[in-house]
């Protein structure tokens, strides 16, 4: 039990975790005790055996309002890194299959939106684009794929040199399946252990967003908009807003420890590119 | 540095001003480049920007009127040589809520601004060198799994989650500090200092755990060359190698994370004003994004990434300096 590091206790509960709060977020509707919308009580009613986690600041079950925010975090977060990867990919595969304007074009165009803060040109855009979930998760998910576009055209760029590749082009096929035939399989393993830091850091930008008041709107409420909701009741003492953000930095520590998992035992499998 | 080099314009000194020249040309290009980004991100909405800003209800004579207020009758590209005009004469235009002039409201706002990220800085930047040096000094014993275990946990944590704890514990618990970071003219600096205490905490540890990381890992890199291992033979004690061998070669790489994190103190402080209310710009940024009034979103926005490319410039040029290769070219 103490050589933790033999043990991969770490990465059980964070496997533990993550499971629980996608099944929270899966059957939300099944064991959430009331409504997401639903009036049951006081405002700021503290924690009791009627609502474990007391009510929020319209008098709303906290312990619902958490089930029903698990599930639409989870949703747009899984969406967005969806999003950033197959476009983030797709473009950096072919920026490196090939190559020339394409290329040049598509990596400036990067440097340029990397070169300042997501947050900063989210705002920017957000300002004048129509608040909804679409408009929120294309923001995301566009973004972020700067950052997986720019890892896939480094990893492609290696692979695409392979003999297996040269033969593949000698042989006659075509773009699409250099892409997906022969980059894609083996550019996946350092792909992989990206993708749960593409979803943490999803995860952890919903919330900002949601918390500044640009993310999801009311009456519908993601963790970071609950900590919004409920931010005016800390300097009286109430611990309500506390709740949602101990709920994200858990989601993000359990993906966290995963990722580690999944990212030392790939590297040790595989003789450890990435 | 620039007119420092040209001074001292040996040519022992020749390859280190090119290369600061050219990355601090490299730099104003891309100021440039994102001005275009940051206009071209108001400009994206297919169709009507004035009808997304007013909503549907907008009367025909308000639409006509915004749209001569923004100057959507002429085409793109003369509006943004036009702000750009503006934004280079030190005109950042009026805000479209408000009426006031941007750059009045603005000079405050960035003091404030700068006031809470330099105290920020004074604490993260020797907290986290002293930090990364412990941890390296104790590898792999539970002072470093500690030092890194925290440092992983708070890199995962929300900005706002850090804040409210601090809020929770140390302003409404025991009433040392104030909840909300109110600051005026007037106020002198001990009062203003009271005042931004648990902003600069809560952004000290945002930044923190970042900067520390980065640097163990410069002192490990430089801990491995076959110098070091010299020193630890010759009989020096671990600290002694670390402070005389190790330090000074790892110098050029944490100034460089250290600037590096420093520019990551732009974002978290837009979230860490929001939380303290504090009157500073990220504050100014949030509140008209809301409010969809686009020159001011421009405005700042453009100060923010102005603010990040030139952080990120310096530690270039730290590093180009603090190299001793190019120092003493051959």
């Amino acid at each position: 039990m103490l050589d933790i590091r033999r043990i991969p206790i770490p990465a059980l509960v964070g496997i533990v975790l993550t499971t629980l709060f996608v099944l929270m977020a899966v059957f939300a509707p099944w064991i959430s005790p009331h409504d997401n919308a639903e009036i049951v009580g006081d405002v700021w009613e503290p924690m009791s055996a009627a609502h474990w986690l007391g009510t929020d600041n319209l008098g709303r079950d906290l312990l619902s309002r958490m089930i029903y925010g698990a599930r639409i975090t989870l949703f747009i977060a899984v969406l967005a890194t969806a999003l950033s990867f197959s476009l983030g990919a797709i473009l950096g595969f072919s920026a490196a299959v090939f190559g020339g304007w394409f290329d040049t074009l598509l990596s400036r165009l990067v440097d340029l939106l990397m070169s300042i803060p997501t947050l900063i040109m989210a705002l920017v855009v957000l300002s004048v684009l129509p608040s909804n979930l679409v408009t929120l998760i294309l923001v995301m998910g566009i973004l972020d794929s700067t950052r997986v576009y720019r890892l896939s055209r480094a990893v492609a760029v290696d692979i695409n040199v392979m003999d297996y590749v040269e033969a593949a082009k000698l042989r006659g096929e075509g773009s699409g399946w250099i892409i997906f035939r022969e980059i894609l399989p083996n550019a996946l393993s350092p792909l992989v252990s990206e993708l749960g830091l593409r979803f943490i850091y999803a995860v952890l930008f919903l919330s900002t967003l949601s918390f500044l008041g640009l993310g999801v709107q009311p009456p519908d409420a993601d963790w970071g908009g609950m900590v919004k909701e409920n931010k005016d009741g800390i300097v009286f003492g109430i611990p309500a807003a506390l709740i949602p953000a101990a709920a994200i930095a858990a989601l993000a520590i359990s993906v966290n420890l995963v990722a580690d998992w999944v990212l030392n035992r790939t590297t040790s499998l595989k003789g450890g590119r990435g | 540095m620039l007119a420092e080099g040209l001074t001292l314009a040996s040519p022992l000194m020749s390859p280190i001003v090119k290369l600061v020249a050219q990355r601090i040309a490299l730099g104003i290009l891309l100021l440039l480049a994102v001005s275009v980004l940051i206009f071209a991100g108001t400009q994206i909405l297919p169709g009507d920007v004035a009808q997304a800003i007013l909503g549907q209800s907008a009367t025909p004579e308000s639409l006509a009127n915004l749209r001569e207020q923004l100057g959507l009758n002429q085409p793109a590209y003369i509006r943004y040589f036009h702000w750009l005009g503006g934004v280079l004469t030190g005109d950042l235009g009026t805000a479209m809520s408000s009426g006031q002039d941007i750059a009045t409201s603005i000079k405050g706002r960035l003091w404030n601004t700068l006031f809470l990220a330099f105290w920020a800085a004074i604490v993260a930047i020797p907290l986290a060198i002293t930090l990364g040096l412990i941890a390296v000094r104790y590898r792999n014993g539970w002072v470093d799994k500690l030092i890194s275990g925290v440092a992983l946990a708070s890199t995962s944590f929300p900005e706002f989650f850090i804040g409210y704890l601090l809020v929770f514990y140390f302003a409404v618990q025991h009433q040392w500090f104030p909840a909300i970071s109110t600051v005026y003219d007037g106020m002198s600096l001990g009062e203003r200092l009271q005042a931004i205490v648990l902003p600069a905490a809560a952004l000290t540890l945002v930044v923190l755990a970042h900067m520390m990381r980065m640097t163990r890992a410069a002192i490990l890199n430089v801990m491995q060359s076959a110098y070091v291992e010299t020193a630890e033979l010759k009989g020096l004690s671990a600290f002694a190698v670390i402070r005389k061998h190790a330090f000074p070669n790892a110098i050029a790489p944490i100034i460089n994370v250290v600037m590096l994190n420093l520019a990551y103190l732009v974002v978290g402080v837009v979230v860490v004003e929001v939380i303290f209310v504090y009157p500073g710009m990220g504050q100014y940024l949030v509140d008209h994004v809301t409010k969809r009034d686009v020159p001011v979103v421009q405005a700042v926005g453009l100060i923010f990434a102005a603010v990040y490319i030139s952080l990120n410039i310096i530690a270039d040029i730290a590093a180009i300096v603090a190299n001793p290769r190019l120092r003493h070219p051959k």
